[in-house]
This record gives C-alpha cells, structure tokens and sequence, in this order.
C-alpha cells in the first residue's frame, strides 16, 4: 500500500513500513543525520533530523518515525512534512550547538578535517558561533586496538560503532559505559578489538573520534587522487577506492556495492596499503653463482627467453599465483601454448576445481545478494570468517533475519552466528547426502538451499570426490525447486581463481597440475618452472629447476628465483579479475610500479618478442579483445550471468574414495594470505596479536 | 555527577555463595527461554550486596558469564546505573543524602555539611576508619518526611543534623536507629497528631 505525504510543498506516494527520513530521500531532499545509517539498527539518539510535521507540536526525529505512524489529516488530505520551515531550521541549530558544546574545535590538528559529516553539516545547517562559554568536557583516551586511533574527546555519541561492532560485525566488544554528559565509547576494559571487520567503524564515524591509526596525520582527503578498483586480498572483489598521493598509495577505502560487499570491506584490504610500498621488486635480478644480482631488463628477458625456447616442452611448468589478473595469466597461457607446453595451473592450493565440466562447478552459484534469501546453509570445510569475512557478514545478516539453519562440517570455528556444528569430516557429508543427518530434511526441505564448500573441502588429495559429493547434496536440495537457483557453492579464497579457470589456465592434455610440477621439479623431470605471483607453494620442493619468478613482492617466490621479472600489484594496473560469483571486474591504475617494474602482461608480450613468438597483441585493447574471444564471460563486467546448471549435475556424476581425515580451513593466518599483506608491517603487528591473545574473551580471564 | 571508574584495587574472583547461587538460578529461571539477560540488574544488585555492598569486576564476568552475555554489555550496564557501587563503601553505612528540591528546602545542605564533617570531605570517598562513606543521590520519594537520608535499605527521615549525627552514632556502635521518622511521627502522618478524623463517629 502506498502512502501519500506532502513533503516541502511536493506531493509524493512512498511505500509502506518506510521511515520519514527514507521518504524525505525518495522526495529528494537531504536530511542531516549522524546518527543513522541505512545498515543500522535506529537509534534516534542525534536528533540532527529533525522534521516539522504540520499538526504535531514537537518537531519530530524522522530516522524514528515510520510513514505508518502519520495517519492523514482528518479530511482526508496527506500529511505535510516541512524540512525548510523556520521550526526546522531552528531546531537543526539547536541540536547543532549542543553537539559542538563538548566537540573540541581542533579541526586544523584532526585528521577526518575534510570529509567529517560534523564540519559540513556545522557549516550547512549551524549558527555561525557558540554561546557556550563553560569548559568543555574531555574524555580520556581509549585503547581500541592498532587499526583505531581515538580522540574520544571528538565523540557525539551517535554508537554507530556500537551498532556496527553489534550487528555487522557480530562481535560484541564495543560499547557505551556511563550515562549523560560522562557516556564514553569503549571496549571491555580497554582491550582493543579482535574482528576482521573492526576498521570499518572508522568509516561510519561522523567526526573525528575514531580515525585511521596507520595513516595518522599522513594526508588531507583533498590533495589525494582517488581512483575506484576492485581489492583482490580474497576473492569476494570488493569495491574499494585506493587514494593516492603522487605516486604513493596513502589509503583503501570501501566503495558501495550492494551486490558484493555492501560497504565494508576487511581490515586487511583496508590496511594493506603499506605492504604496496615495502619488499618492492623494483629491478630485474639474475641468478649469478648463487647469488641474485641486479640485471638490466636485456638481460633477464634474454636469459628466460633462452631457457624457454632451449627447454622441451614437457619439461616447461606455469604456476599462477592468488593475485593475477586475467590479461597476465592470458598472455602467459598464449605464450606458453604456442611453445606447446600443457604444464599450467592457477590453482596452486592443489584445489581439486575442473573447468571441463562447466562453470558451475566452480562458482559461487547462488550468488552474494541472495545469501539474503537462502533458508538453509551447509558450509563444508570452510570457516568464511576467514575466508571471506565480508560474505561472512552476510551470512550473519540473513542469520539475524532468522528462519535460516546453517550447519557447518568442518573445524570448529566462531562465525559470528549460530552454526550448529555437525561434524568435522567428510563422514557426516556422506551421512548428509545418504539422507541419514537431520539436517538432509532441512535441505530437502528449504526453498532456497545453499551448500558453501571451500577450499578446505576442495584442496585436499580426494578433493574432487568430496566436491563431487557436496554437489549431490546441493543436487538433491535443489530437486524440484525454483529452477532459477542454483545451491552449489564454491568459496574461493584467491581473488585469481575464477579468472583463471574461465581461461582455462589449467593442465592440458597430459599436462601436470601444481603437486604434479612439483613432483616433477623435485624429481628432476621439469626444468624450468614459471611462477607468475605464485608464492605459496613449498619452494623446497623444486629440486633444481630453472625457477622464473615474475611479481610484485620479494617473498618465498622471488628467493627461490633465478630470474626475477619485476611485476606490478593490483593498484598500478588495470587487470580484470573476476570474483567467486562469476562478476568479472576491473582493477584501474592509481599509481606507478616503482622502479623498472612494469604492468604484467606488457613484460609477457615483450618476452615473446625475445623468444621470436610474438603474441598477436600489442596493446591491452587488443589482448582484451583476443582474451573475450576465449573467455567471452570476461567481456560482461560488473555483470553475473548464472552458470547452467547442468555444471553441478556433472560434477556430481564423479565419484572418488573419500577419506576420512577432518577438514581444516585453508587459512592458518588470516592476515598473511598473500606476499603483499606478508610485506605489510601492520598486517604483520596484527598477526601477532591475534596469534598472541586468541579470542579476547579469553584473555579477558 | 562525576565520570564513574572501576575501582583501580580489585579481588582477584568472585562467586555467588551457594544460597545466591540458588537463587539466582530461581530469577533466571522467571524469564523465557532466551530472554536470561532480563536478570541482569537483579543479579548485579545481588553481587553487590554479597560483596560488602559494592560492585567488583570480577563479579561483572560472572554475571555476564551466567547470563551468556558480552562483558562489555555488562558493563555498560553496571556503568549506567548509579546504585551500582563501583568503589568500596562504607562497612558500616553508606549514606545516600538526598538533595532534589524538597529536602533542600528543609535543610538538606545543612545535613551534608554533618556527612562532609563526620565522614569525608568528598562524596564516594571512604572515612579514616573505612566504616562510613555519603554520596548526594536525587530524589528517594519520601518527600513528606524530608529532609532524609538512605542507609542501605532503609531510609531515616525527618532529620535535623543533630537527629543525623544520631543516626551516625547508632551505626557506628552497631546499633542502628529504627527506620522510618526520627521525631516519632507515624509513617508521613502530620506532625504534631492527627488534624482529621480524631475520633470515632
């Protein structure tokens, strides 16, 4: 039913059940609010929207008010809303000056200066000066762990964090203590917070009471470039903005995407920033007795050129690391193809993940904005906080709906929500598909089932019988429903992964996998081996191959190296990548690599000029278009086509032995996945802390 | 009303004694499944009185590991309410002097000037000995007797600062005044006898 309300002389229908500041939106006009925030619960404690409502003496909080609770006028006509009256404009400068009372007027010395909800909101709707002329009240600094700097003295009290802390992030550590004037914002006697999501309360702070503690007084909002990507520290792409100044990343900001990532994103795509900077590969190296010595482009290029044309093809291996974009692992796959060569693999888990059989095999199917939807959950062998804590959040969110089960196999983790646990290795997945678990009713029984399985279900020697026997499960759930939803469900945790499997960057025909070259390599069978950003692979294990590392970062690759290519990260390039739904998205350009490093597939594409194979591209509008032809999925970004279902129903036809070892999750360290967060100092101080303190309850005892 | 702190020297566990403990299972017990945290403040309120009538830290986890709430819940909890004693108290009276507008018209500041004399300059501060400690609390709703004082559970009204220094005597010799008026009225009936219904009819 809609509902009629003149609001500053307009007329407009709202819908139902919506609040007067959601309708005040729809009609165009901007409401001041601190307090509020559409994926909050409503507090109504900032009182700055207020609204006059004509027949009410009181001006009236609109976050709080439903359009249910206006009935019209007794003739019958819409009730009339005014946010311009002169009642309104004084109320807004009332609330204002109560809030500046006890807000310190240090903005020269505050680091939110520049984009604080309080600055703009004084200047719009405030009086130009204060009548208060008492001391100001300060509150005493607040330890809130190392992502956080406080200045508690800022705070208004709006508890967004609160909330957020609550609700999103579901870990309750965060809280108001005392009452009145002496209400502070604080954690169980001043622990910090242990969440995978605690930054984001930076952002919904509308003053400067929570800031950034890394970048502390580094820069001002207005003399950063700011350029809009897609982060690649899981594989969820999250949109996010990388601001830089010069040619210096300075932050990584969240972006809105309701299909993905709402607005939040993990602190470690947020933090990492300063891992761009650190362990930089700025200069090709050459191996020289021993010894990695600086080399000129010249050099390095001839030397992989004649290892690469010198070598058999069956003795050549490809490995493709978590970060790669698409066009790099293309150019790479095209270069090594036409030598012949069937060794390549970017799944260098070992994940058991088959293309030939369909996209639907291996991808998120349900996708990321129905998780909202889903009414039973089956995660095997993941722990997604981990995984992917922003999707984890969604789980949560639709958990806190209610009218949701979800049961976990898998190692026993804290979700953040009730997940019964139903076992810990694939015994109860077998008891599950047999229909012998309760929770089989529940699936059969859900409109829309979900089975989550991660890369600790599918990275594992039998992986491909257990992925196999999930997709039966999700089969089953799926038999007679809804024929447009898809239950089987693939938990990435590289952000590379999908693009390279819609490309096909797998073994060919007698080709080896990755525990194949590896094997093949420690033998003596393979020599020569291309990582390209692999770097978590055993590096002990590669006998005496001829090892080329191309990427961005000196870690465990780069050391094992004999030839170093220097590559760029996701921030100096524009690369595709696509996230575990399936949605491909672009990454642009913020900065420069440092040094000679240069974007990736440019590197390949002058490699194969050297080796006398020149790839039949000479800029990335030609790669990309050759790459569309192969990929065409890659050509529909920030799109998600469903996969055909038929995908899982082949999946599901495999069989396999399964073995009965538990499932573990495939990340040890959530804030040391990848060679760019391992050269990040803060990432690194947070590793420790958590491994140090564990749950902070815990500590707490 | 001051910033109020956790209490910087704490014990180091707290545990209801067996019969709180029973009881405290019997008021759990009176909320509906799920709805445990609904006890909070009785149960705080009895940590409190277990503990020499204030409130420890360590009693905050418990409770909130009883209810299976977050500590900081708790705490916020325990933080907002001002009958929760954050700091030790008086062993033998803790006086809450109330001093909202009808016992400060009849002589209520004359009374705090008895408590600053006698206990401590401060509110929420401890006397020499450790027996006795005041703070000023808003209204207690015996405005008829006024001006008055709360020790505890019971409130001592109709007091001048001589009838106070009385009270004050009695809880420090461990014989404590009756509650109720201090000038011999019954309950709030007027002073002096009944002005109506003075005989039978």
């Amino acid at each position: 039913m809609a509902k009629k309300l003149i609001i500053d002389g307009t007329e407009i229908e709202v819908e139902d059940g919506i609040t007067l500041l959601q309708a005040c939106e729809q009609a165009g006009i901007e409401v001041p609010r601190f307090c509020y925030h559409e994926r909050l619960s409503i507090a109504g404690n900032c009182r700055m929207c207020l609204v006059e409502v004509v027949g009410m003496p009181k001006p009236q909080a609109s976050c709080a008010l439903g359009v249910n609770d206006l009935p019209p006028n007794r003739d019958g006509t819409p009730k009339v809303i005014n946010t311009r009256s002169p009642m309104v404009k004084k109320a807004r400068e009332g609330v204002m000056e109560f809030l500046l009372i006890n807000h310190p007027l240090d903005c020269p010395i505050c680091d939110q200066g520049g984009e604080c909800d309080l600055q703009d909101q004084a200047m719009a709707f405030g009086k130009g000066g204060t009548r208060y002329v008492e001391n100001k009240r300060a509150v005493d600094e607040k330890y809130l762990g190392p992502l956080i700097k406080t200045m508690m003295t800022r705070c208004i009290q709006c508890t967004r964090c609160v909330r957020f802390m609550t609700e999103v992030a579901g870990v309750e550590e965060l809280g108001a203590i005392g009452r009145g004037e002496d209400m502070e914002i604080t954690t169980y006697l001043e622990q910090g917070m242990m969440s995978e999501l605690s930054a984001n309360v930076v952002d919904l702070c509308p003053v400067g009471a929570l800031t950034h503690r890394p970048w502390a007084f580094n820069a001002r909002p207005w003399e950063m470039r700011k350029t809009e990507s897609i982060d690649v520290m899981d594989a969820l792409g999250a949109a996010i903005r990388v601001d830089t100044r010069g040619r210096e990343v300075m932050r990584i900001l969240p972006r809105n995407n309701d299909a993905v990532n709402e607005e939040w994103i993990t602190d470690k795509t947020r933090h990492v920033a300063d891992g761009l900077r650190t362990q930089r590969l700025d200069h090709a190296y050459v191996r020289r007795n021993g010894r990695l010595e600086p080399a000129t482009w010249t050099e390095a290029l001839d030397l992989v050129a004649k290892k690469l044309t010198g070598t058999a093809p069956e003795r050549i291996g490809a490995i493709a690391g978590d970060l790669c974009g698409a066009e790099e692992m293309f150019a790479l796959k095209s270069l090594l193809a036409a030598r012949g060569v069937a060794n390549l693999d970017c799944r260098q888990d070992g994940a058991k993940l088959d293309p030939a059989l369909g996209r639907a095999s291996y991808l998120f199917n349900s996708a990321i904005e129905s998780i909202e939807k889903a009414d039973a959950i089956l995660l095997v062998g993941t722990n997604p906080r981990l995984e992917s804590a922003v999707l984890n959040g969604r789980i949560r969110k639709r958990w806190r709906h209610g009218g949701v089960s979800i049961g976990l196999v898998g190692a026993p983790a804290d979700l953040t929500y009730g997940a019964d646990h139903l076992g810990t290795s694939p015994d109860t997945l077998i008891e599950i598909a047999e229909g012998k678990s309760a929770f089989s009713g529940i699936l059969r029984q859900a409109q829309h089932p979900m089975v989550i399985v991660g890369m600790g279900a599918a990275a594992r020697p039998d992986g491909a019988a257990v992925l196999a026997l999930a997709a039966r499960i999700a089969r089953d759930a799926m038999a007679g429903k809804d024929a447009g939803w898809n239950a089987f469900n693939v938990l990435h945790t590289a952000a590379s992964r999908v693009g390279g499997l819609d490309l096909g960057f797998v073994p060919g025909k007698g080709g080896l996998d990755v525990p194949g070259m590896m094997a093949a390599a420690n033998e003596g069978r393979l020599d020569v081996l291309y990582l390209l950003g692999a770097d978590e692979i055993d590096m002990n294990r590669l006998g005496k191959a001829f090892v080329i590392y191309q990427g961005s970062h000196g870690d465990a690759g780069a050391h094992r190296a004999d030839v170093i290519l220097p590559g760029a990260t996701y921030t100096e390039k524009d690369a595709t990548y696509v996230n575990l739904e399936g949605r491909a998205q672009m990454t642009a350009k913020a900065a420069f690599a440092p040094g000679e490093a240069r974007e990736d597939w440019t590197i390949l594409r002058q490699l194969s000029a050297v080796m006398g194979a020149t790839l039949p591209f000479d800029d990335m509008r030609q790669l990309r278009a050759q790459m569309f032809k192969a990929a065409p999925t890659l050509a529909a970004l920030d799109s998600v086509s469903p996969a055909a279902a038929s995908g899982v129903e082949r999946l599901a036809e495999r069989t396999g032995k399964i073995e009965d070892t538990p499932f573990t999750s495939p990340i040890r360290d959530f804030y040391m996945t990848n060679p760019i967060a391992r050269a990040s100092a803060v990432m690194a101080e947070l590793s420790i802390i958590k491994a140090g303190s564990g749950r902070i309850r815990a500590a707490a005892e | 009303m001051a910033v109020r702190r956790l209490y910087p020297d704490q014990p180091a566990t707290f545990d209801f004694t067996p019969e709180n403990l029973a009881w405290a299972e019997e008021v759990i017990k009176r909320y509906p499944a799920g709805k445990q945290a609904s006890a909070v403040i009785p149960l705080l309120w009895r940590a409190q009185e277990q503990h020499d009538n204030w409130l420890p830290e360590p009693a905050i986890r418990y409770v909130a590991d009883m209810l299976d709430m977050a500590y900081i819940r708790v705490y916020e909890i325990a933080t907002f309410y001002t009958m929760f004693q954050l700091a030790p108290v008086g062993k033998k009276a803790h006086v809450q002097l109330c001093g909202t507008t009808p016992c400060m018209l009849r002589g209520s500041e004359a009374l705090k000037e008895v408590c600053k004399r006698r206990i401590h300059h401060d509110p929420h501060h401890l006397s020499k000995d450790g027996n006795f400690s005041w703070e000023e609390v808003e209204c207690l709703g015996s405005c008829a007797n006024a001006p008055m004082v709360q020790i505890f559970k019971d409130t001592y009204e109709d007091l001048t600062p001589e009838l106070l220094e009385k009270v004050l005597d009695g809880f420090a010799s461990g014989n404590p005044p009756k509650p109720g008026s201090q000038i011999g009225r019954q309950a709030s009936a007027p002073l002096g006898g009944p002005t109506t219904l003075k005989e039978k009819v």
